[in-house]
Protein backbone atom coordinates (compact mmCIF):
# COMPACT_ATOMS: atom_id res chain seq x y z
CA UNK A 1 0.00 0.00 0.00
CA UNK A 2 1.01 3.72 -0.99
CA UNK A 3 0.11 6.99 0.12
CA UNK A 4 -1.65 8.86 3.05
CA UNK A 5 -4.99 7.78 3.71
CA UNK A 6 -6.96 9.98 5.55
CA UNK A 7 -10.74 9.45 7.20
CA UNK A 8 -10.67 12.36 9.38
CA UNK A 9 -13.34 14.07 11.31
CA UNK A 10 -11.51 16.69 14.29
CA UNK A 11 -14.10 19.21 15.64
CA UNK A 12 -12.03 22.40 16.38
CA UNK A 13 -12.81 25.96 18.10
CA UNK A 14 -15.75 27.73 17.53
CA UNK A 15 -18.15 25.16 15.62
CA UNK A 16 -15.27 24.55 12.92
CA UNK A 17 -15.06 20.83 11.72
CA UNK A 18 -12.09 19.24 9.66
CA UNK A 19 -13.88 16.49 7.87
CA UNK A 20 -11.97 14.90 5.14
CA UNK A 21 -11.36 11.56 3.10
CA UNK A 22 -8.91 11.21 0.99
CA UNK A 23 -5.30 9.67 0.40
CA UNK A 24 -2.39 12.16 0.27
CA UNK A 25 1.00 11.17 -2.06
CA UNK A 26 3.43 9.80 -0.34
CA UNK A 27 6.35 11.02 -2.70
CA UNK A 28 7.59 14.48 -3.48
CA UNK A 29 6.34 17.38 -2.05
CA UNK A 30 2.91 17.80 -1.45
CA UNK A 31 1.45 21.23 -0.33
CA UNK A 32 -1.96 21.68 2.21
CA UNK A 33 -2.66 25.41 0.70
CA UNK A 34 -6.11 26.96 1.84
CA UNK A 35 -6.81 30.69 3.67
CA UNK A 36 -5.82 30.99 7.55
CA UNK A 37 -8.47 28.90 9.65
CA UNK A 38 -9.25 26.37 7.07
CA UNK A 39 -7.91 23.28 8.96
CA UNK A 40 -4.15 22.89 7.65
CA UNK A 41 -2.74 22.92 10.83
CA UNK A 42 -5.16 20.60 12.21
CA UNK A 43 -4.67 18.68 9.49
CA UNK A 44 -1.28 18.39 9.84
CA UNK A 45 -1.79 17.66 13.88
CA UNK A 46 -3.77 14.59 13.46
CA UNK A 47 -1.34 13.23 11.18
CA UNK A 48 1.69 13.48 13.63
CA UNK A 49 -0.75 12.29 16.58
CA UNK A 50 -0.70 15.78 18.59
CA UNK A 51 -4.58 15.70 18.41
CA UNK A 52 -6.59 12.88 18.09
CA UNK A 53 -9.63 13.40 15.88
CA UNK A 54 -13.14 11.38 16.48
CA UNK A 55 -13.05 8.11 17.13
CA UNK A 56 -14.15 6.55 13.60
CA UNK A 57 -11.14 8.22 11.96
CA UNK A 58 -8.18 6.71 10.39
CA UNK A 59 -4.73 7.57 9.25
CA UNK A 60 -2.07 5.10 7.52
CA UNK A 61 0.67 5.67 6.02
CA UNK A 62 2.13 2.94 3.54
CA UNK A 63 0.81 -0.18 5.16
CA UNK A 64 1.35 1.48 8.70
CA UNK A 65 -1.96 1.99 11.04
CA UNK A 66 -1.66 4.86 13.27
CA UNK A 67 -4.95 5.46 13.69
CA UNK A 68 -7.92 3.12 12.97
CA UNK A 69 -11.03 1.81 15.09
CA UNK A 70 -9.32 1.37 19.06
CA UNK A 71 -5.41 1.98 18.00
CA UNK A 72 -3.85 4.83 18.31
CA UNK A 73 0.30 5.00 17.83
CA UNK A 74 1.84 7.73 19.58
CA UNK A 75 3.82 10.94 18.06
CA UNK A 76 6.91 9.37 19.51
CA UNK A 77 6.37 6.09 17.11
CA UNK A 78 5.46 7.26 14.22
CA UNK A 79 8.45 8.46 12.88
CA UNK A 80 7.56 11.88 11.57
CA UNK A 81 9.05 15.03 12.31
CA UNK A 82 7.40 18.16 12.32
CA UNK A 83 8.87 21.51 11.72
CA UNK A 84 6.71 24.33 13.33
CA UNK A 85 6.00 27.82 12.36
CA UNK A 86 7.95 28.82 15.59
CA UNK A 87 11.23 27.05 14.75
CA UNK A 88 10.08 25.15 18.98
CA UNK A 89 14.39 24.55 19.16
CA UNK A 90 14.80 23.54 23.02
CA UNK A 91 15.98 27.04 24.67
CA UNK A 92 18.04 24.74 27.48
CA UNK A 93 20.52 23.47 24.38
CA UNK A 94 22.54 25.36 21.91
CA UNK A 95 22.11 24.61 18.59
CA UNK A 96 24.63 21.35 18.71
CA UNK A 97 22.49 20.25 21.48
CA UNK A 98 19.41 20.30 19.57
CA UNK A 99 20.40 18.63 16.89
CA UNK A 100 22.26 15.70 19.30
CA UNK A 101 18.09 15.90 20.71
CA UNK A 102 17.02 13.69 17.53
CA UNK A 103 20.33 12.09 16.61
CA UNK A 104 20.24 10.40 20.24
CA UNK A 105 16.79 9.63 19.41
CA UNK A 106 17.27 9.08 15.32
CA UNK A 107 15.02 5.72 14.49
CA UNK A 108 17.47 5.02 12.32
CA UNK A 109 21.16 5.73 12.59
CA UNK A 110 23.15 7.53 9.92
CA UNK A 111 20.88 8.68 7.52
CA UNK A 112 21.27 11.35 7.13
CA UNK A 113 24.54 12.05 8.98
CA UNK A 114 25.24 15.02 11.13
CA UNK A 115 27.96 16.03 8.83
CA UNK A 116 25.45 16.06 5.98
CA UNK A 117 22.72 17.72 7.32
CA UNK A 118 25.03 20.76 8.62
CA UNK A 119 26.22 21.01 5.31
CA UNK A 120 22.69 21.36 3.60
CA UNK A 121 21.96 23.44 6.04
CA UNK A 122 24.79 25.76 6.43
CA UNK A 123 24.95 25.67 9.58
CA UNK A 124 28.47 25.06 10.43
CA UNK A 125 28.88 28.43 12.13
CA UNK A 126 25.84 28.35 14.41
CA UNK A 127 26.32 25.41 16.23
CA UNK A 128 27.98 26.66 19.39
CA UNK A 129 24.89 29.13 19.43
CA UNK A 130 22.01 29.38 21.83
CA UNK A 131 18.68 29.55 20.09
CA UNK A 132 17.60 33.04 21.18
CA UNK A 133 20.75 34.35 19.51
CA UNK A 134 19.37 33.32 16.35
CA UNK A 135 17.34 35.15 13.64
CA UNK A 136 14.41 33.87 12.41
CA UNK A 137 15.34 32.04 9.48
CA UNK A 138 18.88 30.70 11.06
CA UNK A 139 16.53 29.18 13.27
CA UNK A 140 14.27 27.52 11.09
CA UNK A 141 17.37 26.27 9.70
CA UNK A 142 18.46 24.39 12.40
CA UNK A 143 14.78 23.06 13.22
CA UNK A 144 14.50 21.36 9.97
CA UNK A 145 17.85 19.86 10.33
CA UNK A 146 17.02 18.52 13.74
CA UNK A 147 13.90 17.15 11.85
CA UNK A 148 15.82 15.33 9.57
CA UNK A 149 18.52 14.36 11.58
CA UNK A 150 15.47 12.26 13.41
CA UNK A 151 14.85 10.27 10.19
CA UNK A 152 11.35 10.48 9.72
CA UNK A 153 9.84 8.69 6.58
CA UNK A 154 7.52 11.34 6.63
CA UNK A 155 8.17 15.65 7.12
CA UNK A 156 5.40 17.82 7.99
CA UNK A 157 6.36 21.37 7.32
CA UNK A 158 3.99 23.51 9.19
CA UNK A 159 4.31 27.40 7.29
CA UNK A 160 8.12 27.32 8.32
CA UNK A 161 8.55 30.80 6.49
CA UNK A 162 5.95 32.40 7.88
CA UNK A 163 7.99 34.56 10.00
CA UNK A 164 10.91 35.17 8.10
CA UNK A 165 11.96 37.66 5.69
CA UNK A 166 12.30 37.62 2.01
CA UNK A 167 15.83 36.34 1.79
CA UNK A 168 15.58 33.63 4.32
CA UNK A 169 12.85 32.39 3.29
CA UNK A 170 14.20 31.88 -0.61
CA UNK A 171 17.37 30.82 1.60
CA UNK A 172 15.34 28.00 3.09
CA UNK A 173 12.90 27.39 -0.06
CA UNK A 174 16.45 26.36 -1.90
CA UNK A 175 17.12 24.28 1.01
CA UNK A 176 14.28 22.77 1.15
CA UNK A 177 14.42 22.06 -2.41
CA UNK A 178 17.89 20.62 -2.67
CA UNK A 179 17.06 18.10 0.39
CA UNK A 180 13.65 16.93 -2.12
CA UNK A 181 16.21 16.42 -4.40
CA UNK A 182 18.76 14.42 -2.11
CA UNK A 183 16.52 12.49 0.08
CA UNK A 184 13.47 10.78 -0.99
CA UNK A 185 11.45 12.08 1.73
CA UNK A 186 7.96 13.11 1.24
CA UNK A 187 6.89 16.13 2.77
CA UNK A 188 3.85 17.77 3.61
CA UNK A 189 4.05 21.30 3.39
CA UNK A 190 1.26 23.72 4.82
CA UNK A 191 1.15 27.25 3.22
CA UNK A 192 -1.01 30.43 2.51
CA UNK A 193 1.58 31.80 -0.01
CA UNK A 194 0.80 30.29 -2.97
CA UNK A 195 4.52 31.60 -4.18
CA UNK A 196 6.05 29.20 -1.58
CA UNK A 197 3.68 26.34 -3.02
CA UNK A 198 4.79 27.03 -6.72
CA UNK A 199 7.95 26.89 -6.31
CA UNK A 200 8.49 24.03 -4.43
CA UNK A 201 4.99 21.74 -4.51
CA UNK A 202 4.45 18.84 -6.80
CA UNK A 203 1.28 17.91 -5.56
CA UNK A 204 -1.28 20.58 -3.78
CA UNK A 205 -4.33 19.88 -1.70
CA UNK A 206 -6.83 22.99 -1.77
CA UNK A 207 -8.18 23.13 1.75
CA UNK A 208 -11.29 24.93 2.33
CA UNK A 209 -13.50 25.02 5.91
CA UNK A 210 -12.17 22.26 7.15
CA UNK A 211 -12.59 20.29 3.34
CA UNK A 212 -10.48 19.07 0.65
CA UNK A 213 -12.51 21.21 -2.31
CA UNK A 214 -9.22 20.03 -5.11
CA UNK A 215 -6.18 17.72 -5.41
CA UNK A 216 -3.76 17.05 -7.88
CA UNK A 217 -0.56 17.78 -9.40
CA UNK A 218 0.64 21.28 -8.95
CA UNK A 219 1.17 22.62 -12.66
CA UNK A 220 -1.98 20.93 -13.52
CA UNK A 221 -4.29 22.41 -11.06
CA UNK A 222 -3.22 25.71 -10.91
CA UNK A 223 -4.11 25.85 -14.63
CA UNK A 224 -7.72 24.77 -13.93
CA UNK A 225 -10.48 26.90 -14.29
CA UNK A 226 -12.76 24.73 -11.99
CA UNK A 227 -10.91 25.62 -8.46
CA UNK A 228 -10.40 28.61 -6.21
CA UNK A 229 -7.14 29.34 -8.08
CA UNK A 230 -7.70 30.13 -10.86
CA UNK A 231 -10.18 32.69 -9.24
CA UNK A 232 -7.77 34.20 -7.12
CA UNK A 233 -6.23 37.95 -8.20
CA UNK A 234 -2.91 36.55 -8.37
CA UNK A 235 -3.91 33.59 -10.33
CA UNK A 236 -0.77 32.06 -12.23
CA UNK A 237 -0.09 29.09 -14.54
CA UNK A 238 3.18 27.48 -13.84
CA UNK A 239 5.04 26.14 -16.70
CA UNK A 240 7.96 23.42 -17.23
CA UNK A 241 10.87 24.63 -19.14
CA UNK A 242 14.49 24.08 -19.34
CA UNK A 243 17.74 26.79 -19.42
CA UNK A 244 18.55 27.07 -23.46
CA UNK A 245 21.34 29.43 -23.28
CA UNK A 246 21.98 33.04 -21.70
CA UNK A 247 21.86 36.12 -24.25
CA UNK A 248 24.69 38.61 -21.96
CA UNK A 249 24.16 41.34 -24.89
CA UNK A 250 20.47 42.28 -23.52
CA UNK A 251 20.41 40.56 -20.17
CA UNK A 252 17.97 37.24 -21.10
CA UNK A 253 17.79 33.81 -20.70
CA UNK A 254 16.39 31.89 -23.40
CA UNK A 255 14.02 28.90 -21.73
CA UNK A 256 12.68 25.80 -23.90
CA UNK A 257 8.89 24.97 -23.01
CA UNK A 258 7.24 23.04 -24.80
CA UNK A 259 9.24 23.49 -27.73
CA UNK A 260 8.14 27.48 -27.66
CA UNK A 261 11.21 29.57 -26.69
CA UNK A 262 10.78 32.66 -23.89
CA UNK A 263 12.60 35.07 -22.72
CA UNK A 264 13.25 35.83 -19.06
CA UNK A 265 15.39 38.03 -17.36
CA UNK A 266 19.15 36.67 -17.14
CA UNK A 267 19.57 33.75 -14.78
CA UNK A 268 22.26 32.19 -13.25
CA UNK A 269 21.38 28.76 -13.76
CA UNK A 270 23.52 26.64 -16.57
CA UNK A 271 22.05 25.95 -19.67
CA UNK A 272 20.23 22.50 -19.82
CA UNK A 273 18.65 23.23 -16.06
CA UNK A 274 15.24 22.36 -15.81
CA UNK A 275 13.56 24.65 -14.37
CA UNK A 276 9.96 26.41 -13.26
CA UNK A 277 7.88 29.96 -14.72
CA UNK A 278 5.32 31.24 -12.83
CA UNK A 279 2.81 32.99 -15.58
CA UNK A 280 0.21 35.07 -14.03
CA UNK A 281 -2.44 35.49 -15.38
CA UNK A 282 -3.40 39.14 -15.75
CA UNK A 283 0.10 39.07 -17.27
CA UNK A 284 -1.27 37.08 -20.45
CA UNK A 285 -2.94 38.61 -23.42
CA UNK A 286 -4.42 36.93 -26.59
CA UNK A 287 -4.75 37.86 -30.26
CA UNK A 288 -6.28 35.83 -33.23
CA UNK A 289 -3.12 37.31 -35.64
CA UNK A 290 0.29 36.80 -34.56
CA UNK A 291 1.16 40.00 -33.86
CA UNK A 292 4.33 41.47 -35.74
CA UNK A 293 5.77 44.70 -34.48
CA UNK A 294 5.18 44.56 -31.05
CA UNK A 295 6.84 45.20 -27.79
CA UNK A 296 6.16 41.96 -26.21
CA UNK A 297 8.86 39.38 -27.21
CA UNK A 298 7.53 36.43 -25.68
CA UNK A 299 4.27 35.56 -28.23
CA UNK A 300 3.37 31.87 -28.66
CA UNK A 301 1.39 30.06 -30.42
CA UNK A 302 -1.69 28.34 -28.19
CA UNK A 303 -4.78 26.93 -28.61
CA UNK A 304 -8.08 28.08 -26.47
CA UNK A 305 -8.49 25.25 -24.43
CA UNK A 306 -11.27 26.05 -22.11
CA UNK A 307 -12.95 29.69 -20.79
CA UNK A 308 -14.28 29.92 -16.89
CA UNK A 309 -16.61 31.11 -15.00
CA UNK A 310 -17.84 35.35 -15.64
CA UNK A 311 -16.18 37.83 -12.84
CA UNK A 312 -17.45 41.16 -13.31
CA UNK A 313 -15.90 42.27 -16.03
CA UNK A 314 -13.51 39.98 -16.41
CA UNK A 315 -13.24 36.26 -17.66
CA UNK A 316 -10.08 33.76 -16.91
CA UNK A 317 -8.94 31.94 -20.15
CA UNK A 318 -7.14 28.93 -20.31
CA UNK A 319 -4.64 28.26 -23.31
CA UNK A 320 -2.64 24.82 -24.51
CA UNK A 321 1.02 24.98 -25.13
CA UNK A 322 1.58 21.42 -26.36
CA UNK A 323 0.64 19.18 -23.21
CA UNK A 324 1.17 22.52 -20.96
CA UNK A 325 -1.69 25.46 -20.19
CA UNK A 326 -1.24 28.77 -19.41
CA UNK A 327 -4.41 31.22 -17.55
CA UNK A 328 -4.86 34.46 -19.39
CA UNK A 329 -7.48 36.81 -18.17
CA UNK A 330 -9.19 39.21 -20.00
CA UNK A 331 -12.39 41.55 -20.33
CA UNK A 332 -15.41 39.84 -20.91
CA UNK A 333 -15.62 42.93 -23.37
CA UNK A 334 -12.67 41.73 -25.32
CA UNK A 335 -13.71 37.72 -25.00
CA UNK A 336 -17.05 38.66 -26.83
CA UNK A 337 -15.27 41.01 -30.06
CA UNK A 338 -12.54 38.02 -30.84
CA UNK A 339 -15.72 35.97 -30.51
CA UNK A 340 -13.67 33.29 -28.93
CA UNK A 341 -14.79 29.74 -28.69
CA UNK A 342 -13.04 26.85 -27.71
CA UNK A 343 -10.45 25.24 -29.82
CA UNK A 344 -9.30 28.34 -31.53
CA UNK A 345 -5.79 28.71 -32.29
CA UNK A 346 -4.68 32.15 -31.09
CA UNK A 347 -1.02 33.86 -29.71
CA UNK A 348 -0.86 34.52 -26.41
CA UNK A 349 1.33 37.98 -25.44
CA UNK A 350 3.15 37.18 -22.18
CA UNK A 351 4.07 39.68 -20.66
CA UNK A 352 6.10 38.92 -17.72
CA UNK A 353 7.32 35.60 -16.66
CA UNK A 354 8.83 35.00 -13.40
CA UNK A 355 11.03 31.98 -12.81
CA UNK A 356 10.81 30.18 -10.34
CA UNK A 357 13.98 28.52 -8.50
CA UNK A 358 15.69 25.63 -10.71
CA UNK A 359 13.25 22.50 -10.01
CA UNK A 360 14.41 19.19 -10.19
CA UNK A 361 11.51 17.18 -11.36
CA UNK A 362 11.16 14.67 -8.74
CA UNK A 363 8.20 12.34 -9.87
CA UNK B 1 30.45 30.05 75.23
CA UNK B 2 30.16 27.33 73.54
CA UNK B 3 26.84 24.79 72.04
CA UNK B 4 25.91 22.72 75.02
CA UNK B 5 25.69 18.93 73.94
CA UNK B 6 21.64 19.52 74.34
CA UNK B 7 21.60 22.16 71.88
CA UNK B 8 24.43 20.54 69.53
CA UNK B 9 22.10 17.37 69.58
CA UNK B 10 19.03 19.46 68.73
CA UNK B 11 21.05 21.59 65.72
CA UNK B 12 21.75 17.90 64.76
CA UNK B 13 18.52 16.27 64.42
CA UNK B 14 16.89 19.48 63.09
CA UNK B 15 19.44 19.47 59.87
CA UNK B 16 19.00 15.39 59.51
CA UNK B 17 15.07 15.88 59.93
CA UNK B 18 15.26 18.42 57.11
CA UNK B 19 17.27 16.48 54.68
CA UNK B 20 15.22 13.49 55.10
CA UNK B 21 11.82 15.71 54.74
CA UNK B 22 13.48 17.15 51.70
CA UNK B 23 14.71 14.10 49.77
CA UNK B 24 10.92 12.45 50.18
CA UNK B 25 9.57 15.92 49.51
CA UNK B 26 11.14 16.13 46.05
CA UNK B 27 10.64 12.43 45.49
CA UNK B 28 6.87 13.05 45.95
CA UNK B 29 7.08 16.63 44.95
CA UNK B 30 8.15 16.37 41.32
CA UNK B 31 5.87 13.55 40.06
CA UNK B 32 2.51 15.03 42.28
CA UNK B 33 3.52 18.60 40.63
CA UNK B 34 3.75 17.39 37.25
CA UNK B 35 0.53 15.99 37.19
CA UNK B 36 -1.07 19.33 38.50
CA UNK B 37 0.67 21.32 36.22
CA UNK B 38 -0.95 19.29 33.08
CA UNK B 39 -4.45 18.49 34.23
CA UNK B 40 -7.63 20.43 34.64
CA UNK B 41 -10.63 19.36 36.31
CA UNK B 42 -12.46 18.67 39.38
CA UNK B 43 -9.95 16.16 40.86
CA UNK B 44 -6.66 18.17 39.97
CA UNK B 45 -8.62 21.10 41.91
CA UNK B 46 -9.16 19.18 45.00
CA UNK B 47 -5.77 17.48 44.72
CA UNK B 48 -4.50 20.99 44.70
CA UNK B 49 -6.79 22.50 47.41
CA UNK B 50 -5.57 19.49 49.59
CA UNK B 51 -1.90 20.13 48.79
CA UNK B 52 -1.86 24.26 49.67
CA UNK B 53 -3.95 23.25 53.08
CA UNK B 54 -1.00 23.18 55.43
CA UNK B 55 -0.50 26.84 54.49
CA UNK B 56 -3.11 28.50 55.94
CA UNK B 57 -4.74 26.18 58.66
CA UNK B 58 -2.58 26.28 62.12
CA UNK B 59 0.11 23.87 62.82
CA UNK B 60 -1.38 22.55 65.24
CA UNK B 61 -4.55 21.78 63.96
CA UNK B 62 -2.76 19.19 61.26
CA UNK B 63 -0.99 18.14 63.80
CA UNK B 64 -3.58 17.05 66.15
CA UNK B 65 -4.82 14.94 63.30
CA UNK B 66 -1.62 13.59 62.36
CA UNK B 67 -1.45 12.05 65.70
CA UNK B 68 -4.93 10.98 65.74
CA UNK B 69 -3.85 8.99 62.50
CA UNK B 70 -0.57 7.66 63.67
CA UNK B 71 -1.65 6.72 67.24
CA UNK B 72 -1.25 2.90 67.73
CA UNK B 73 -4.92 2.11 67.93
CA UNK B 74 -5.30 3.46 64.40
CA UNK B 75 -4.79 1.27 61.23
CA UNK B 76 -1.61 3.24 60.10
CA UNK B 77 -0.40 3.04 63.99
CA UNK B 78 -0.68 -0.63 64.16
CA UNK B 79 0.38 -1.40 59.98
CA UNK B 80 3.57 0.29 61.26
CA UNK B 81 4.08 -1.12 65.14
CA UNK B 82 4.18 -5.10 62.89
CA UNK B 83 6.37 -3.83 60.43
CA UNK B 84 9.14 -2.12 62.59
CA UNK B 85 8.28 -3.01 66.09
CA UNK B 86 7.70 1.06 67.18
CA UNK B 87 5.25 2.90 68.10
CA UNK B 88 4.94 5.68 65.61
CA UNK B 89 3.76 8.39 67.33
CA UNK B 90 6.06 10.46 69.41
CA UNK B 91 8.54 8.91 67.15
CA UNK B 92 11.00 10.47 64.71
CA UNK B 93 9.41 8.74 61.52
CA UNK B 94 6.44 10.69 62.71
CA UNK B 95 8.43 13.61 62.90
CA UNK B 96 9.04 13.41 59.00
CA UNK B 97 5.71 12.61 57.98
CA UNK B 98 4.52 14.96 59.89
CA UNK B 99 7.06 17.45 58.17
CA UNK B 100 6.51 16.17 54.64
CA UNK B 101 3.20 16.90 55.28
CA UNK B 102 3.27 20.59 56.34
CA UNK B 103 6.20 21.71 53.83
CA UNK B 104 4.47 19.78 50.80
CA UNK B 105 3.23 23.27 49.49
CA UNK B 106 6.33 25.06 49.91
CA UNK B 107 7.56 22.36 47.32
CA UNK B 108 4.64 21.28 45.25
CA UNK B 109 4.04 25.20 44.18
CA UNK B 110 7.55 26.33 42.93
CA UNK B 111 7.69 23.38 40.67
CA UNK B 112 3.83 23.19 39.53
CA UNK B 113 4.66 26.70 38.26
CA UNK B 114 7.39 26.22 36.83
CA UNK B 115 6.03 23.24 34.89
CA UNK B 116 3.06 25.32 33.94
CA UNK B 117 5.40 27.54 32.13
CA UNK B 118 7.10 25.64 29.63
CA UNK B 119 5.18 25.59 26.71
CA UNK B 120 2.93 22.71 25.58
CA UNK B 121 4.77 23.50 21.89
CA UNK B 122 8.69 22.11 23.29
CA UNK B 123 7.10 18.68 24.39
CA UNK B 124 4.94 18.66 21.25
CA UNK B 125 8.16 19.42 19.22
CA UNK B 126 10.01 16.56 21.80
CA UNK B 127 7.42 13.49 20.85
CA UNK B 128 7.67 14.23 17.37
CA UNK B 129 11.54 13.81 17.76
CA UNK B 130 10.73 10.24 18.57
CA UNK B 131 10.82 11.18 22.85
CA UNK B 132 8.16 9.17 25.12
CA UNK B 133 6.17 11.12 27.69
CA UNK B 134 8.78 9.93 30.56
CA UNK B 135 11.68 10.91 28.04
CA UNK B 136 10.16 14.12 27.23
CA UNK B 137 9.59 14.87 30.93
CA UNK B 138 13.40 14.20 31.58
CA UNK B 139 14.90 15.61 28.58
CA UNK B 140 12.80 18.89 28.87
CA UNK B 141 10.66 19.21 31.48
CA UNK B 142 13.41 19.02 33.84
CA UNK B 143 16.51 20.90 32.73
CA UNK B 144 14.08 23.61 31.94
CA UNK B 145 12.67 23.75 35.75
CA UNK B 146 16.16 23.14 37.48
CA UNK B 147 16.37 26.43 39.50
CA UNK B 148 12.68 25.90 40.43
CA UNK B 149 14.02 22.84 41.83
CA UNK B 150 16.98 24.37 43.94
CA UNK B 151 14.05 26.60 45.09
CA UNK B 152 11.28 24.32 45.89
CA UNK B 153 14.20 21.97 48.25
CA UNK B 154 15.47 25.35 49.70
CA UNK B 155 12.10 26.50 50.59
CA UNK B 156 11.16 22.65 51.86
CA UNK B 157 14.34 22.62 53.95
CA UNK B 158 13.78 26.01 55.72
CA UNK B 159 10.63 25.56 56.43
CA UNK B 160 11.33 21.97 57.77
CA UNK B 161 13.96 23.59 60.06
CA UNK B 162 11.08 26.53 61.31
CA UNK B 163 8.47 24.09 62.08
CA UNK B 164 6.93 24.23 65.72
CA UNK B 165 2.94 23.38 66.13
CA UNK B 166 3.30 20.05 64.57
CA UNK B 167 6.49 18.79 65.79
CA UNK B 168 5.33 19.60 69.07
CA UNK B 169 1.87 17.53 68.22
CA UNK B 170 3.12 14.78 67.08
CA UNK B 171 6.52 14.19 68.26
CA UNK B 172 6.87 15.90 71.85
CA UNK B 173 9.72 16.81 73.00
CA UNK B 174 12.18 13.77 73.80
CA UNK B 175 16.38 14.36 73.58
CA UNK B 176 18.12 13.01 70.27
CA UNK B 177 14.72 11.74 69.29
CA UNK B 178 12.33 14.54 68.28
CA UNK B 179 13.35 17.41 69.71
CA UNK B 180 14.32 19.55 67.04
CA UNK B 181 15.82 23.51 67.72
CA UNK B 182 12.06 24.96 67.52
CA UNK B 183 11.26 22.82 70.21
CA UNK B 184 14.47 23.31 72.28
CA UNK B 185 14.26 27.27 71.66
CA UNK B 186 10.50 26.81 73.61
CA UNK B 187 12.13 24.96 76.19
CA UNK B 188 14.76 27.38 77.21
CA UNK B 189 12.41 30.55 77.22
CA UNK B 190 10.13 28.68 79.18
CA UNK B 191 12.92 28.25 81.50
CA UNK B 192 13.95 32.02 81.16
CA UNK B 193 17.62 31.20 79.49
CA UNK B 194 17.80 33.73 77.40
CA UNK B 195 21.14 34.13 76.52
CA UNK B 196 20.86 30.57 75.06
CA UNK B 197 17.69 31.26 73.27
CA UNK B 198 19.07 34.03 71.30
CA UNK B 199 21.72 31.77 70.17
CA UNK B 200 19.51 29.17 68.66
CA UNK B 201 16.87 32.32 67.55
CA UNK B 202 19.42 34.38 66.00
CA UNK B 203 21.03 31.18 64.35
CA UNK B 204 17.30 30.58 62.85
CA UNK B 205 17.24 33.82 61.85
CA UNK B 206 20.78 33.80 60.28
CA UNK B 207 20.05 30.79 58.51
CA UNK B 208 16.85 31.28 56.83
CA UNK B 209 18.15 35.20 55.96
CA UNK B 210 21.37 33.74 53.90
CA UNK B 211 19.44 30.94 52.13
CA UNK B 212 16.31 33.09 51.30
CA UNK B 213 19.11 35.90 50.13
CA UNK B 214 20.46 33.23 48.50
CA UNK B 215 18.11 32.11 46.39
CA UNK B 216 16.34 35.42 45.49
CA UNK B 217 20.03 36.95 44.06
CA UNK B 218 20.02 34.58 41.20
CA UNK B 219 18.11 35.78 38.38
CA UNK B 220 16.01 33.24 36.91
CA UNK B 221 16.21 34.21 33.03
CA UNK B 222 20.25 33.18 33.43
CA UNK B 223 19.86 30.23 35.04
CA UNK B 224 18.07 28.27 31.96
CA UNK B 225 20.93 27.05 29.56
CA UNK B 226 22.49 24.01 29.88
CA UNK B 227 25.38 24.04 27.03
CA UNK B 228 25.27 20.79 25.33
Amino acid sequence: MSGLALRLDCPGERGFRLSLDTVLSDRGITAIYGPSGSGKSTLLDCIAGLRRPLPGSTVRFRDQRWQEDSAFVPPWQRRIAYVFQDARLFPHLDVAGNLDYARRRCRAPGSPTGAQVIDWLDLQDLLDRAPDTLSAGQGQRVAIARALLSAPRLLLLDEPLANLDHAASQQCLGCLQRLAGELELPMLYVSHAIEEVSQLADHIVLLEQGRVVGQGPLLELCSRLDTRLSSEEQAAAIARGTVRRHDPEFDLTEIDVAGHTLFVNRLVQAAGRPCRLRIPARDVSVCRQQPADSSILNILPVTLAGIGREDGARVMLRLALGSQFLLARITRKSAARLRLQVGDRLYAQIKSAALLMESIDRL
Amino acid sequence: MPLSAAELDAIYLTIVLATITTVLLLLLGTPLAWWLSRRRGTVPALVESVVALPLILPPTVMGFYLLLMLAPDTAVGRLWQQVTGTQLAFSFSALVIGSVAYSLPFVVQPLQSAFQRIPEGLLQAAATLGAGPLDQFRSVALPLARRSFLTAASLGFAHTVGEFGVVLMIGGNIPGETRVVSIALYDLVESLRFAEAHRLAAGLVLFSLVLLFLLYRGDPRHNWRVRA
